[in-house]
Order: structure tokens, then sequence, then C-alpha cells
């Protein structure tokens, strides 16, 4: 009896754990219902098509189950004989083809209009490349990309203790897209290099970013707020670490974030500019060459420069680190095609650039000893 | 009739016999279930809570690469060919399969095609890690050098499966008993003749998309690569027109299995026998004209989602007629509750609730908040796991007293349904909650708002994963000291090997043909 109860008492343990679980998270059991037309439509359908299922479930397994109890060999010793009724096969066959029919009407109701992105108030370019989204206001003259803002040592806990996690914890970027409520925005979607996914569940858009094609999806949201979401599908080593996050403002904030955004814009082309005339010494030049390094290629090349080979090569004695400056500025500017490899002309200023190559060159035991001045990029882009 | 053949190693390597080639399906089956189901405990182990804690992203990705290859051709395929040589001869009244030298060489080159594939982990960038469906260009432009090693893998095990269904395919036509017609097979020689002509049909594309894929990598061709005017799309319309039809080889013949067992513990005919095989061969046609649902949000035109949204939940019609035809067998029959029935049982609600999910990811519209999160890997895992595998285990405890002469400890083996039955639910429903709350699939790290959910499923899966190793026990303790098994086993079974049949079976099936009535 003793083992009986300890059993129970476990059996009691364990489901209480179940259950507090299922509680505790009971804010995450369903889809939300978003704040879209589109995705309180898609919302209302799901919860429909749920209950259908459940209605088909509980007749189905309801029968099941009285068959297990009442024509059990103990209780039903001599079983039927019949084995086949048309009669009855034509019904069931008919009976799923008329609830299907009936699900099937407001499906492709909806299908259509999440479908028709004509007229819109104004269109975004969103462009996926691992493992960052860029977005390019077409009509506003904005542009700018967009990171995973939480820091590696948050979640990189292989052999050491990871920092603690923020309430947004990989769904926090640098740069949101911002866009203002109210409004029927275009998206164009599409990738640099493989094919990515841009998902947000509280708008109910996903659309595949493709390499080489243009895809066009539209959001129109009904509720001012920040709407977190992921890439969602599989785009190589860092798939799981490039959030999408959409900041949706007043129509006058959005205004004021762009004409900001514009003035930000042009102070920092003048700053750049500015970097970018002088001529800079080896340790400022490594600091910030450091500082690019650890933001935009250590993800690939790691930090202390040996790569994970031979799809991400090791830069630290590496025949491009050491060999000639001007194919380092190519490799590093255009990218290679074909390899994971992006350009990095437009994604960092002229004195970023000169940096992180000087740095390259200098850093891990690399001793080339040569520097490489914002000049000398700005000479290279131009041609020269 | 003598049983005259080579012992020990060479036994293994040459032998033609149908039931010598089905027991090493099954055994190398049962392996790749262990060596992908040890990947699934990292992947879990991985997920048990936000944070990565024992492998890196790129090394997740590979896990779940392999995972999802070894268990569909290493796992699933290899048991279902198993169960096909093992039975198939024996249900038609046939001595062995037709072309039994094919057949030992279709076995014998899947350990070539699972060593190279497996071996690629050891490789230099390590093993593929763009997941088991490889879209390009992540696996043409982008993939790892030991990609090679999986194009030459996957030709192998296409190979591989096409003689096995040529065999199916030849022996049926050719070999079933006098007086054994088609309208008369049981339902599992129907399935899988089915499946045997799916097989055909799609392991030839398959092998058409990874040669396209080498000769991208290395001969200059630009299919998948749209910078060289080809279209990565394309890449998923060919996958698909494979990939969907290989999901009903998987489940086909567990449902022939079910509808073997379900009868025979009901005590009573399978209930509309016809319409089970016109139901099996819509299901299978249909199975190819619905491939593009997998890639609604691709950016298909409008029309192209609404065919194919429309023509995905017109296979409810027949998988409902099946389900039903299942019920109605139970119903009014004289049930108990052996393991194989048991595991059936278990087949047909737990698949339903997968067919009940799939019905939801058919709806376009609500298919975007569902594509590609964790509510399909839950989908998927309930139509294979408690679908494909727990119909290929039915299968082994129900004629496993037919093969060997022994009778497994009936205790243990219902010990080893409860187990397997609870935790294959706690692994795979929470799965449905993280899905809908936004997860997506093969991620390695996650916000915490999916902890609960992701630590519930680990939990379950470790208690899976070692479930099954009882699995393994108990069926090499029947092999060893199982008490014997009498020539009908169970008192409901019907069907040639249970009423003409000496147990064990005998090493040669039916040197003259038996009277079928």
């Amino acid at each position: 009896m003793g083992n009986r109860r300890k059993l129970l008492a476990s059996l009691a343990a364990l489901l209480s754990f179940i259950l507090s679980g299922v509680v505790s998270a009971s804010a995450e059991l369903n889809m939300r219902p978003g704040v879209t037309e589109t995705s309180q439509s898609a919302y209302d359908l799901h919860m429909m098509v749920i209950w259908v299922m459940t209605g088909v479930a509980v007749v189905v397994f309801g029968l099941m189950f009285y068959s297990f109890i009442f024509h059990r060999k103990s209780k039903h010793p001599k079983p039927a004989t019949w084995s086949h009724s048309t009669k009855l096969e034509f019904v069931w066959t008919i009976i799923p083809f008329v609830i299907l029919t009936a699900l099937s009407v407001p499906a492709v109701k909806l299908l259509i209009k999440m479908e028709d992105a004509s007229k819109p108030d104004m269109t975004i370019q969103v462009t996926g490349s691992q493992w960052k989204w860029h977005y390019k206001y077409l009509n506003e003259g904005i542009q700018f990309y967009s990171n995973l803002a939480t820091p590696r040592s948050q979640f990189d806990e292989v052999g050491k203790e990871g920092e603690t996690k923020g309430e947004n914890y990989l769904l926090e970027v640098d740069n949101e897209l911002v866009i203002p409520v109210n409004k029927k925005v275009r998206l164009l979607v599409t990738a640099d290099d493989v094919i990515h996914s841009w998902w947000v569940p509280e708008l109910a858009v996903k659309k595949d970013a493709i390499p080489g094609f243009i895809n066009e999806t539209w959001t129109k949201v009904l509720e001012v707020g920040t709407y977190r979401g992921q890439c969602t599908e599989l785009c190589g080593k860092d798939h799981g670490f490039m959030p999408v996050v959409v900041k949706v403002v007043s129509e006058s904030d959005y205004k004021t974030w762009v004409e900001n955004k514009n003035r930000e814009r042009i102070v920092a082309e003048k700053a750049a500019a500015e970097a970018a005339a002088k001529s800079w010494d080896m340790s400022k030049l490594m600091a910030l060459g450091e500082k690019t390094y650890k933001d935009k290629c250590a993800v690939c090349h790691k930090e202390d420069g040996t790569g994970t080979p031979p799809v991400f090569p090791g830069l630290k004695d590496s025949a491009i680190a050491l060999g000639p400056v001007r194919e380092h500025i190519e490799i590093v500017v255009n990218g290679k095609a074909g390899t994971g490899m992006q350009a990095f002309g437009s994604q960092l200023t002229d004195a970023e650039l000169a940096a992180v190559i000087t740095y390259e060159r200098n850093a891990w035991g690399n001793d080339k000893g040569d520097k490489v001045q914002p000049a000398e990029i700005q000479a290279f882009k131009a041609g020269n | 009739m003598s049983d005259h053949h080579p012992t020990g190693i060479k036994r293994w390597l040459y032998t033609t016999n149908h039931k010598d080639i089905g027991t090493m399906y099954l055994w190398f089956s049962f392996v790749m279930f262990l060596v992908g189901g040890a990947m699934a405990m990292v992947i879990r182990a991985e997920l048990y809570q936000p944070g990565l804690q024992f492998v890196q992203p790129d090394f997740f990705n590979q896990m779940t690469t392999m995972h999802g290859l070894i268990m569909v051709f290493g796992a699933v395929m290899p048991s279902m060919v198993g169960l096909a040589n093992w039975l198939i001869p024996m249900m038609i009244g046939a001595p062995d399969m037709a072309l039994p030298r094919m057949n030992n060489w279709s076995f014998w080159i899947l350990p070539f095609a699972f060593t190279l594939l497996i071996s690629s982990l050891f490789m230099e960038g390590g093993a593929p890690n763009f997941g088991w469906t490889f879209y390009a260009p992540l696996s043409t432009t982008y993939g790892p050098p030991s990609t090679d090693f999986f194009i030459l893998g996957v030709h192998m095990m296409g190979i591989s499966s096409i003689m096995g269904a040529i065999n199916v395919i030849v022996t049926v036509f050719n070999m079933r008993a006098p007086g054994m017609t088609l309208m008369k097979m049981p339902l599992f020689v129907w399935t899988w003749v089915i499946t045997a002509f799916l097989l055909i049909m799609v392991m030839p594309v398959l092998a058409g998309t990874v040669t396209m894929m080498l000769t991208d990598r290395h001969f200059g061709t630009d299919f998948f690569n749209a910078a060289g005017g080809g279209d990565p799309v394309m890449f998923q319309h060919i996958f698909w027109f494979f990939g969907h039809p290989e999901v009903y080889i998987m489940i086909l013949p567990a449902f022939g299995v079910v509808s073997e067992i379900i009868p025979a513990f009901s005590r009573k005919k399978l209930f509309g026998y016809s319409s089970m095989v016109y139901a099996t061969a819509s299901i299978a046609l249909l199975s190819f004209i619905v491939w593009a649902h997998h890639m609604f949000a691709t950016g298909m035109p409008v029309a192209g989602e609404l065919f194919f949204m429309i023509a995905t939940m017109l296979i409810a019609v027949p998988t409902g007629v099946k389900v039903f035809n299942w019920v109605a067998t139970m119903w009014r029959g004289s049930l108990t509750f052996e393991t194989p029935m048991l595991f059936s049982i278990a087949f047909v609600i737990l698949f339903t609730i997968g067919g009940f999910s799939g019905v939801m990811l058919a709806m376009a519209p609500v298919d975007f908040q569902y594509h590609d999160t964790y509510f399909v890997v839950a989908h998927f895992h309930y139509v294979l796991f408690p679908g494909a595998i727990f119909g290929t285990t039915a299968a082994v405890y129900y004629w496993l007293p037919k093969w060997t002469g022994k009778m497994y400890n009936e205790k243990m083996g219902q010990l080893h349904f409860w187990l397997s039955m609870i935790f294959v639910n706690l692994t795979f429903f929470p799965m449905h909650f993280s899905g809908l709350a936004g997860m997506p699939r093969r991620i390695p790290d996650y916000n915490m708002m999916f902890s609960d959910f992701n630590m519930l499923a680990s939990i379950g899966a470790f208690g899976l994963g070692l479930s099954q190793l009882l699995f393994l026990f108990i069926v090499i303790k029947t092999i060893r000291s199982g008490k014997k098994a009498e020539n009908k086993q169970w008192e409901g079974a019907a069907g040639l090997e249970w009423d003409q049949m000496d147990t064990p079976a005998p090493y040669h099936t039916f040197s003259t043909p038996p009277k079928v009535s």
C-alpha cells in the first residue's frame, strides 16, 4: 500500500507540475488576434476551424470510447457479423465534404482579401540577408539595417554563465521598422542571399524573401504599439537571431520620425565625410576597427579571427588579410559572389571600412603593420 | 523441404530470402531510429530552456537536418519495406518476393548510403545544415562541402526505394496464389502496392532535384540560382512534388497495418473493405496535386493558392472514410486490448488529431500564421510518430509471434505502450501551443514566453526516447526466451499467414500454393 501511495503522490506531483506549466503559460496557449483586420479575420477563422474540428473529434472519439466500454469482449462476447453498408459509407463521405465546403467559403474570401495589395498609402522595400533585415522607404528616401539588439553574451552560454535575459530577449532590434497607424503599407519583400521569411504574428503577414524575386504583401495596422516577430525560413547559422520588430506610431509621430531620420542622415553623412577626410592614426583605427569587427564580422569570422572553415574562413594568418591591401578592400567593400561574404561598402562608413580592414591586418598576430585610411576607401569606391 | 542456406555473416550478405531481408530492413531501421532519436535528444536538450547551453547554432542546424533525413529515409521508409518483405509473400500465398537478388541489393545499398550521409558529421564544415527539405540556394551556393555526400547518399537511398517498390509490384501482380484475386488481398498488401506506385512516381523526381543541385554546385548550371536566370522557388515545386506523396509513402503502409490489427482484436471483419481500397487510391492520387500547400508563403498567385487549398482540404474526405471505417469495424465487435490493438487504437486517435491540424494548415489564410512554426512541427510529428512509428510498432507486436515462434511479454508490451502514449503526447502536444504563440521552427534559442512548453516537450522527448529502449529489450527478450507461440496466436486473426502456416513461419514460404477460399 505504501508503494501505491507513493506512486499516487508522485503522479499527482507530476500532474500539478504540468498543470502549473499550462496555467502559467496560458497567455501563450493560442494564436493572438492581432492588430489588423486580416489578422483578426484569420484568428476568427482559426477559432472556427478549431471548434468544428473539436466537434468532429467529440463525435468520432466518443463513438470509439463507447465501443471500448460497451463492446469489449467481457460485455459483448458475440461480435456482430456485418462488415459493409453502402448507405453509411455514402453518408460519411458526404458529411466531411459538406463541412469542408462550408469551411472553405470564408477561407476563400479572406485569402482574396489578404492578397489584394492594391492602392497602398506608402511602400517599403524589405530585404533579408544573413542575418538582418534592411528597410527602404521608397517615397521618403529613408533606409537602414535592422539587427538583433540582444547582446551575444546573453545567449551564448556554452561552457559559461549567460547574462540575465531581458523581456524582449531575441525579439529586439537596433532599428525598428516604423510605420503610421491606419495606413495601408505595401511591403515589397526580397532577399540578397538565401530565402528568408518576414513574419509578424500580430499583423498576420508572412512572406518569403526570395533572392532575385520581389514578393508583394501589405498591412494596415489598427493600433499604435510595438509588434515582434521573427524570420521563419531556415536561412543558415543565425536563422534564430534575426527578429522583425515593427513600431506603429500615430501619423504625426510618423511625420516627426521621418523628419528626424532625414536630419540624422544629413548629420551622419557630414560626420562620415569629415571622418573620411582626415588622416587616422593607428590606435584610433584599431579601436574603431575592433568595435566594427565585433559588430559585423565576428558573427561569422569569430572574435579571435579563426572563423568556422571552410564555410566561413578564418582571417588570422589568411591570404587576404596578409596579402595586397587592394584585394582586401575589394572583398570587404564588394563581398564575394556565391558565398556568405556580403558587400559591406554600403553598410559601413568609409572610416569604419578603413578601420576594420586595418584591424584585420593587425589583430590576432597578423602583423602587416599597414594602415588603411578612409581616403583609400573613397578612392577605391570611385574606381581609382 | 530443406532449409539449406549459408550460415554466419554469409547468410545475411548473400541472402535472397524475403524473411532474412525483411529482418535486416527492420533491424536497420531500428538502428537508424535510435541514431535519429539521439539527434532529437540533442535538439530537445538545447531547447530545454532559453539560451545556448550545449551546442552552437550551426551544429543545431546539422542536428535538425540529419534527424529529419535519418528518420524519413533511414527509419520510417526501411521499416515499411521490412514489413512488406516479411508479410507480402505470406499474405498472398507466394513462395518469396519476385526478384530476390534485387531484393538483396536494395537492402545492402542502405548501410552504405547512410554511412556516407552520417560520415558528413565528421567532415570539415560539418554535416548538411539546411534542413531535411534542403531549400536552394541555402543548400546549393551556401551548402557545406559535405552536401555532395548528402546528394550521393540520397541517390543511393532512392535507387534502393525504387527497387523495393518494383519488387512489391511485380510480386503482387504475378505471384498471388490461385484464387487470391486483387479484391481479396489483405488491405496491407493493397496499401503497399499503392505506396509502391507512389515511390516509383516520385523517387526519380527527388533524384532529379539532387542532380540539379549537384550541377548547380559544380558544373556551372543555374537551375536554382536567380542571378543566373534560375529560380529558387522552382526548387520547392520540384521538391514538394516528391515531398508530398512522400508523406503518404510513409503513412499508407501503416494504414494497412492497423486495417489488419483492428479487425483481429474486434473479432469482426474490416468494415467497408472496398471503400478502404478506393479511399487509399484516392489519397494517393490527390497527393500529386496538393504539393504547393507547403509553399503558401512563397508568393504564389492567388489562383494557385486557391487551387492548392481546395485540393488539400479534399484529402480529408477519403481520410475521413478510413477513420470512420476503423471505428465501424470496432462498433459492436468483441474487443480485447492486447499491445498491438492498443498501438493501433492510439494510431487512429492521434493520427486523426494530426489530420485535424492538417485541415487547419490547408486553409491558406490561416496557414500564413501556422506556416514554419512549431504548429507544423506538432502536426507532422503527430502523423509520423503515433502514425507511422506506432503503426510499425503495432505490426511488430502483432506478427512477432508468427515470425519468431515466440510470444512477447504482454505486461511489458503494455507498459511500453502506455509510456509511449503518455510521452508522445507530452512531447508533441505542447508544440501546438508554442507554434500558435509564434515560435518559428528550426531555431536553437527562443524568447522566454515559449519556455514552459519547450520544457514540457523536452521532458516528454527524453521519456519517449528512453521508452523505445524498452521496446528493444522486449523484442530481444522475446527472441531469446519468449514462451512458445501458437500457430494462430490471436483468436480473431485472419489471413493465410495465420490460417495456413506454421509458427514460427518456415524459412521458405508456401513452396506449394495455399488454397484461397
